[in-house]
């Protein structure tokens, strides 16, 4: 719905994806594995390999976590958009479809040390 | 019905004011806690400035009461005679 | 033999007539239109403003002769507290991280509601109206530097007091309250009126305060509770002010219900979601605990806003739309909370920690259903990672909620286990929420919400995600400010200074 207002009111979106020289935003989460009181941000290039940014970044953010070291990412089951997905993992962020502040989720059913799953 | 209630700071000024609150509302609930006295009421509380004058021992502007008051709930309405909260159902 | 002619002294109705409504007049060069150009275009009609009249009848001349009264008692209070060591009485140093976030996140936002009142007693035509948002206006600005003044003698001792301006304007988490004052004081008057002296005054506010100031008498900290008393005695008359408003509005056209209704879903919720920290402050900050978070909601919220919401259904007002929601979140929200802000401890101007054996114990019996079942394994991982020499921090920096701008915490309704995931598209730029009702506020004005500055993703496009030009630039001292309270400046001085005061060694 458009602002109520005197006047025609348009925004300027703030976190528009030239902001950020040449790298985007994108969001992971671990489902049930709330030892991550949030989803991760990180800020990467488009053109970052999607098995690059597990093995680098996402992991070494992860190593608290005590199933981290169980963590079988060919097992893994993914989600963008909140709906199922499946990633190439040779292939880059951008290849894969992954834009600016999309979220992904991943799911390892029966891995779940710190949180009872109903 | 729901309860309305008024909180005070406890001191020496609000004492007499709640002295007379308890003998006008004797169906309300008297909370002390640290550094406030919290009154609940069934669905309607009156203050009323002669009986906090008998109390008191001298004249009172019920706007005084502004000076301790820490909180309230219900609809306010008050004259120079009463201020009283209540709700509608 | 003269008789002296006994002057008859006004009646309070009469005298509040004579001190507001006479003072108004019609204007004679100038349109009412013009004067008052921002009442109509909300869609709120108005038929009669005189209609509009304060309870306590409160007038400008009492006003000030009951203002100076409560600021005699608060200055008598505040030099005895400078005098005697007061910043040594405290349970423990830890309360303060309590205070921090007050003065970093609170205190400024009393000063954004002066400047919010301060505008719509100009904007409004009622007399009465004025008036009463004009003392509004006086109120809260004396709150913003009551506030600061009180807090500013623990500045002389401890850390995170030191840079509470700039911590307001760029730190992370008081974008939360910031952009909630943004937000109304962007909006027109009779929402500001909804979302300020409504929702968070008259809903909200008893929730802040009461147990606040309890925590501070609790706690042994005398300045906290004179300023909070001190501002509390005006707070009734603000409450009363948003209630007899959304009456008012109510009463003078049947058309304006479905919009106050808006309102007050949407701004029940943005307090809900500011006043959200409280929960950790009860439940984990104050050494001395007055009651839980729960016990509170179940005074404060259930009851009082139950009462309140079942007087106004007379108007066809139902509950706010958030209302289940919110209840759902009371058992989860401040162990939410205080685990988020102790993985992200480097980066605030206060200290937090890892809940005591006995703290776990009173935290369990207070939340039998969730404390063991969801958060108990993860403290107790947490204190593992500690002993281990390898403290958990998290440096995957949050995801923050394009409406609340909180970092999203907050668990699925009736999944606790499992992170609550909301996302849009609005002109092909996709933004992602903490809950529905977030998510709700920004697709009703989607144009207002894409221009949020949140604070992690600027770390990025701003500072190239460097983390110590980002401290730098927020004026948090690394290794003093942030982190864990365990082996922190603020816990050695106090134990230090409290062993002088208490001791001849």
């Amino acid at each position: 719905m458009a602002v109520t207002s005197l006047k025609e009111y348009i925004g300027v979106a703030r976190d528009r994806v030239e902001n950020y020289g040449g790298k985007q935003i994108v969001y992971l989460s671990w489902d049930h594995h709330l030892l991550f009181a949030a989803p991760l941000m990180l800020c990467l290039p488009p053109a970052t390999p999607f098995g690059e940014v597990l093995r680098g970044p996402l992991a070494a953010l992860l190593q608290a976590d005590p199933d981290a070291s169980a963590l079988d990412w060919s097992k893994v089951e993914w989600l963008k958009d909140n709906r199922p997905f499946a990633p190439d993992f040779s292939r880059s962020l951008a290849d894969n479809g992954i834009g600016h502040k999309d979220q992904l989720r991943f799911r390892t059913p029966g891995l779940n040390s710190l949180q009872a799953v109903a | 019905m729901s309860t309305v209630f008024i909180a005070l700071q406890a001191n020496e000024e609000t004492r007499p004011i709640i002295d007379a609150i308890e003998i006008d509302n004797p169906q309300a609930v008297v909370n002390r806690q640290p550094a406030m006295v919290k009154i609940d009421a069934p669905g309607r509380l009156v203050v009323r400035r002669e009986t906090i004058e008998e109390q008191l021992g001298r004249a009172y502007d019920l706007q005084e009461l502004q000076i301790n008051l820490i909180t309230l709930s219900g609809n306010v309405d008050e004259d120079e005679d009463t201020l009283t909260l209540s709700w509608n159902e | 033999m003269d008789m002296k002619a006994t002057k008859k002294k006004l009646g309070m109705k009469e005298r509040y007539r004579v001190l507001t409504r006479d003072l108004g007049w019609e204007p004679g060069y100038q349109s009412k239109e013009a004067i008052f150009p921002y009442v109509r275009y909300e869609g709120i009609k108005v038929h009669d403003w005189d209609k509009w009249e304060d309870p306590f009848r409160l007038t400008m001349d009492a006003y000030w002769k009951y203002q100076a009264e409560k600021e005699r008692k608060f200055y008598a209070i505040i030099d005895a507290h400078a005098q005697n060591n007061g910043h040594l009485n405290l349970t423990d140093a830890r309360y303060l991280s309590a205070l921090k976030i007050f003065l970093q996140a609170i205190s400024p936002g009393e000063y954004a509601a002066h400047k919010g009142f301060a505008r719509i007693g100009r904007e409004f035509p009622g007399v009465g109206t004025q008036v009463a948002c004009q003392m509004q206006a006086i109120d809260e600005i004396r709150h913003a530097q009551t506030q600061i003044h009180a807090m500013s003698n623990y500045n002389r001792y401890y850390d995170g007091f030191h840079a509470f301006a700039d911590a307001r304007d760029r730190i992370w988490y008081t974008s939360v309250a910031r952009s909630f004052f943004d937000d109304a004081m962007s909006a027109g008057p009779f929402e500001f009126m909804i979302a300020i002296g409504f929702s968070f005054e008259y809903v909200l506010t008893n929730l802040l305060f009461v147990p606040f100031m309890s925590g501070a008498a609790y706690n042994g900290d005398m300045a906290t509770v004179t300023f909070g008393f001190s501002a509390q005695s005006d707070e009734a008359r603000h409450m009363t002010l948003g209630l007899e408003c959304i009456k008012f509005m109510l009463e003078q056209d049947p058309d304006n219900l479905p919009i106050v209704q808006g309102w007050i879903d949407k701004w029940f919720w943005r307090g809900f979601r500011v006043l959200g920290l409280v929960s950790t402050m009860m439940d984990y900050m104050l050494p001395k605990r007055v009651m839980s978070w729960r016990e509170a909601w179940e005074i404060y919220g259930v009851e009082n806003g139950g009462a309140l919401f079942r007087d106004l259904a007379r108007y066809g007002i139902r509950p706010p739309k958030g209302w289940d929601d919110a209840e759902q979140a009371i058992d989860h929200m401040s162990h939410q909370f205080m685990l988020g802000l102790y993985q992200w401890s480097f980066g605030t101007a206060f200290h937090s920690w890892i809940p005591s054996d006995d703290d776990m114990a009173w935290l369990s019996a207070k939340y039998p259903d969730t404390f063991d079942r969801h958060y108990r394994p993860r403290w107790a991982h947490i204190k593992k990672l500690k002993a281990a020499g390898t403290p958990f921090k998290n440096y995957g920096l949050a995801r923050l909620c394009q409406c609340c701008q909180l970092p999203c915490v907050f668990t699925e309704p009736g999944d606790p286990t499992l992170t609550c995931h909301r996302e849009t598209v609005y002109k092909g730029e996709k933004y992602q929420f903490c809950s529905d009702g977030c998510k709700d506020i920004f697709e009703h004005e989607p144009e207002k919400y894409i221009q949020a500055w949140l604070p992690m993703p600027a770390l990025f496009s701003e500072l190239g995600g460097d983390v110590a030009a980002w401290m730098d630039w927020v004026n948090l001292r690394d290794g003093a400010d942030n982190g864990d309270y365990d082996g922190s400046r603020d816990q050695k001085h106090f134990d230090e200074w409290r062993g002088l005061a208490t001791s001849n060694l």
